[in-house]
């Protein structure tokens, strides 16, 4: 066997699997939101999404639920992921984060129930300075806690990666050439560590923004996103052809977040 | 490259082991197959001890799927994946099946224990004739309080949920049209209104109802009443029941001036492969003992009359729970509304919880 032929050969199983869960699902997708009930080709699907308020404050809501938990994790993640690259046992320290993400996204949601309930530990913490209880469960603050909480990880992870590839003589010559501390981040570790910054605000802004099951079991369906529209239409109303419109809405939402992320990047290398 | 190769090797082999393991566990239902019965009902809506109990009486293999909402099982029948014998859809989902040609003629005198059912539960709305489905439990849409936050017997009305005392203490059912219902009622309106007027305003009352609303929610509720997390909780009665057995504290009331009535009744589906057996499972589910006992287990209302006599004092004569006649006569059975009109229903609740804060 020649190597072009056993390299098409192994490519086989990848290409079946990418035709068959990747681009039939796709169009699928957009065959339903291109028809109407008796599979006739129509846009009203998407006409009544964009012309009724609902859908767009829906969408609003997805985009800016799913900026908030970005922007935190990434506070939070950027300096956590720089002092582990500075630290002794780091691989401990790495395990450790990336122990919660073993455990099921669905029992971390029941644990924290039981802590942002009115019984739960915070209320009974507060109680003991004579406070509360306080309505911290089902509420925008909670949500975005327990959201923030679960992505923590995923943006820690790259940003880690990206910093540790980073050449430390580079960070001391900055220094060496009367850099700030402030200059030496914004013009030489930030730019460098970009691409860890990118790849973890792609892996949490993009299912943030149907996180489903945490809108209702943290947000008690106070908060309404895409994805508890998407729900309705297919499974109560059983609309599959409206559900799919949002579904391509998303979609398209989310190539263009891929879109922004991966541009920036470039700018900043013909700046440099 | 040989590393990668033995590691792959081995997770092969530990899927394959695996992949084996499920194979022979499933084994006795291939085996039985002519034999079985396949029933597929609401999550913990039957005590199993009555299914081993059948499976002893009959000799039959009884294969037990459950499902969470009845557009999840209608897509799961129409698709026809599997051969169900028997399901229990509720009223206005009789209706819809029945329009789609699913559903097989029932006849009820062959099923000896079908005198048992109180005759003012049948030929209802959804099955006139009762052709195509034998009453198997039935309850109300309510309210449950508890008397440790509401004082006792000050809830009698849907009205009062609208008090501003109640702010952030309401637990709501996540569904359309029990939700929608709810308002309706409270307006004087028909629950099964299609009045696009109607609906709207019912949508704004209950937009007023929005600060008092902790959550929207559906099974999840038992646990925070039980909890006291919440003072009160709009919910069906079944549920309502099992919260009370937990939680002393706990109330049902059906508000005045009305509310939703529902049943679940046993059907037939058309892809059905073993009628003898779904017949005779229908029968041993009416017979009086078995029947008391499953109202028992599940907490719902029987519509059996026979067995109603042998349940214990305490529920037999709850009012809340076993309503006399007067207050039934208040209730709505929910009819199916059509896609479009069902499409308003939930597009109206969806609003709701998007802008009601």
């Amino acid at each position: 066997m020649n190597n072009k032929k056993a390299r098409a050969f192994f490519m086989v199983p990848y290409l079946m699997w990418i035709i068959l869960f990747v681009i039939l699902p796709i169009l699928l997708i957009l065959w339903y939101s291109l028809t109407d009930a008796n599979h006739h080709f129509t846009l009203s699907n998407f006409a009544l999404f964009f012309k009724n308020g609902t859908f767009l404050k829906m969408m609003l809501n997805s985009f800016w639920y799913a900026f908030l938990i970005t922007i935190i994790t990434l506070v939070i993640s950027y300096p956590t992921a720089y002092f582990l690259t500075k630290i002794k046992n780091q691989q401990i320290w790495l395990l450790l984060i990336i122990l919660p993400t073993w455990i099921n996204l669905l029992l971390k949601a029941y644990a924290f129930i039981g802590i942002l309930g009115n019984n739960g530990l915070v209320n009974k913490f507060l109680h003991l300075f004579g406070l509360g209880p306080v309505n911290i469960l089902f509420t925008d603050f909670a949500f975005i806690f327990v959201a923030t909480y679960i992505e923590i990880p995923f943006m820690i992870l790259p940003i880690y990666n990206a910093i540790k590839e980073i050449n430390p003589a580079v960070i001391q010559a900055s220094e060496d050439l009367g850099a700030s501390k402030w200059q030496t981040f914004r013009y030489v570790l930030w730019p460098l560590s970009w691409p860890g910054v990118e790849s973890g605000i792609q892996a949490i802004f993009i299912p943030s923004l149907s996180l489903f099951m945490l809108t209702r079991l943290i947000g008690g369906n106070r908060v309404i996103t895409l994805g508890t529209a998407i729900e309705e239409y297919f499974m109560t109303t059983m609309n599959w052809n409206m559900g799919a419109t949002i579904g391509v809405v998303l979609i398209f939402l989310m190539i263009v977040v891929m879109l922004l992320t991966g541009k920036k990047a470039k700018r900043k290398k013909v700046k440099l | 490259m040989k590393k990668v190769i033995w590691s792959v090797l081995a997770i092969l082999l530990a899927c394959a082991g695996l992949a084996y393991g499920s194979i022979k566990l499933d084994q006795p239902t291939i085996k039985t197959k002519k034999q079985s019965l396949v029933i597929y009902n609401w999550g913990d809506y039957l005590d199993p001890k009555l299914i081993k109990k059948f499976e002893k009486q009959t000799g039959y293999h009884v294969v037990y799927q459950t499902f969470d909402s009845n557009e999840a099982m209608y897509t799961k029948i129409k698709q026809g994946g599997t051969a169900y014998d028997l399901t229990i859809p509720s009223d206005y989902m009789i209706t819809k099946m029945r329009k789609a040609h699913l559903l097989d003629r029932i006849n009820v005198k062959k099923i000896s224990n079908f005198k048992n059912i109180n005759p003012a539960f049948l030929h209802q709305s959804f099955d006139r004739k009762n052709q195509y489905s034998v009453p198997y439990f039935w309850g109300t849409l309510g309210i449950v309080y508890n008397d440790k936050f509401v004082k006792k017997g000050t809830i009698n009305n849907w009205n009062d949920l609208w008090q501003k005392k109640f702010r952030h203490q309401i637990l709501l059912v996540d569904s359309a049209r029990d939700a929608m219902g709810m308002a309706l009622v409270s307006l004087g309106y028909s629950m099964n209104t299609s009045n696009s007027l109607q609906l709207k305003l019912a949508q704004t009352k209950l937009n007023g109802l929005g600060p008092n609303i902790k959550a929207i929610i559906s099974d999840e509720m038992k646990m925070y009443m039980i909890q006291n997390e919440a003072a009160i909780g709009v919910t069906w009665s079944g549920v309502a029941r099992e919260m009370m057995d937990e939680n002393p504290h706990l109330h049902y009331v059906i508000p005045q001036p009305g509310s939703n009535l529902w049943f679940d009744n046993f059907v037939i589906p058309r892809t059905a492969k073993n009628k003898k057996a779904a017949y005779q499972f229908i029968n041993f589910m009416l017979e009086p003992k078995n029947a008391a006992q499953n109202a028992e287990y599940v907490g719902y209302a029987t519509p059996n009359l026979a067995a109603q006599k042998l349940l214990p004092a305490k529920i037999r004569d709850n009012k809340q729970f076993y309503p006399n006649t007067v207050t039934i006569r208040h209730l709505h059975v929910f009819r199916d509304l059509g896609p479009k009109i069902t499409q308003e229903y939930n597009d109206l609740f969806l609003e709701f919880k998007m802008y009601a804060r």
